[in-house]
């Protein structure tokens, strides 16, 4: 369906890896974006929120810089509007209930050897694989 | 300052990195996660590389961490044990996984498609926070559910 692109993967995975890094090391902080972003809307901790939206307003720089370079982003989506809602509604609410999502588990929690990571992110992805499966093959749907 | 620019310059780096690997295409990232059809394995290269590289920083001995980063990490590390698994980080990490798998976007290339100006992306952010805003409020009305540092 898509091209098969292991070199901007790498690239781009490079980018995030060093993302994580800088955060880490000179913040001391983890990049995890869901936490980011929920902290940054409902503050658990006080004077904690200008470098979290300072981070978050980053994400469609980096990407409009990328773009400015290399042409505009491709977005294909599938899901309809209703579908839409409903995954955002999932995604906000089981990002905050579960403490992170792809950045935080995905690659700060893995990376740091955390066991919740490890489990957390195996479940994430073994979820959406089959959510995957069955909208696209268990449906009778030709795609 | 030198916080608040650093975050801007780290985010600024995920961003592009997300743009670079095509992670803000909901169809490359479905494609992805599309194991039994036309299987697009190139975001395993993108999770493979960030990994290695937060694994390396993540892992820095001690004597190597600038003073800052020393005073927000222990003296032993224990985060690889078991500990803190529960039916919360589970059940949060599936509903994640069936927003995810629905409509290809997680939190980051969300934030960062943004920048597209589609209003499709718009619609799901939006829709992801409120659903953020409703787990605050379930927890502030319940017991007060202490965040742990994950992510």
């Amino acid at each position: 369906m898509t091209e098969f692109t292991p070199l901007s993967g790498t690239l781009g995975g490079l980018l995030i890896g060093l993302a994580a890094a800088l955060l880490w090391i000179a913040n001391g902080r983890i990049a995890g974006i869901s936490g980011i972003l929920g902290q940054s809307l409902w503050p658990d901790e006080r004077g904690q929120r200008g470098w979290r939206l300072a981070f978050l307003l980053g994400l469609p720089l980096g990407a409009g810089i990328v773009a400015l370079v290399d042409g505009p982003l491709a977005v294909q989506i599938e899901a309809t509007p209703p579908a839409l809602v409903l995954a955002g509604l999932l995604v906000g609410f089981g990002t905050r209930l579960g403490n992170g999502c792809t950045s935080g588990h995905g690659v700060c929690g893995i990376g740091r050897g955390s066991g919740r990571s490890i489990l957390a992110t195996l479940t994430f992805m073994t979820v959406a694989a089959v959510v995957v499966f069955v909208m696209r093959h268990a449906t009778g749907a030709a795609t | 300052m030198r916080t608040t620019l650093i975050a801007l310059l780290s985010g600024t780096l995920f961003g592009a990195g997300l743009a670079v690997s095509q992670m803000t295409n909901p169809a490359k990232v479905l494609a992805f996660l599309d194991v039994t059809g036309d299987w697009d394995p190139s975001l395993a290269f993108v999770m493979g590389t960030a990994l290695l590289v937060s694994a390396i920083a993540h892992r820095l001995p001690r004597r190597l961490m600038p003073a800052t980063l020393r005073a927000h990490v222990p003296d032993s590390p224990g985060t690889s044990s078991l500990a803190g698994i529960d039916r919360r980080l589970v059940g949060g990490a599936a509903l994640f996984g069936v927003g995810w798998g629905l409509a290809g976007f997680c939190p980051g290339p969300a934030l960062a498609a943004l920048v597209t100006g589609s209003s499709q992306v718009l619609l799901f952010t939006a829709a992801m926070v409120v659903g953020m805003g409703a787990f605050r409020f379930v927890t502030r009305v319940g017991s007060d559910v202490s965040t742990s540092s994950d992510g």
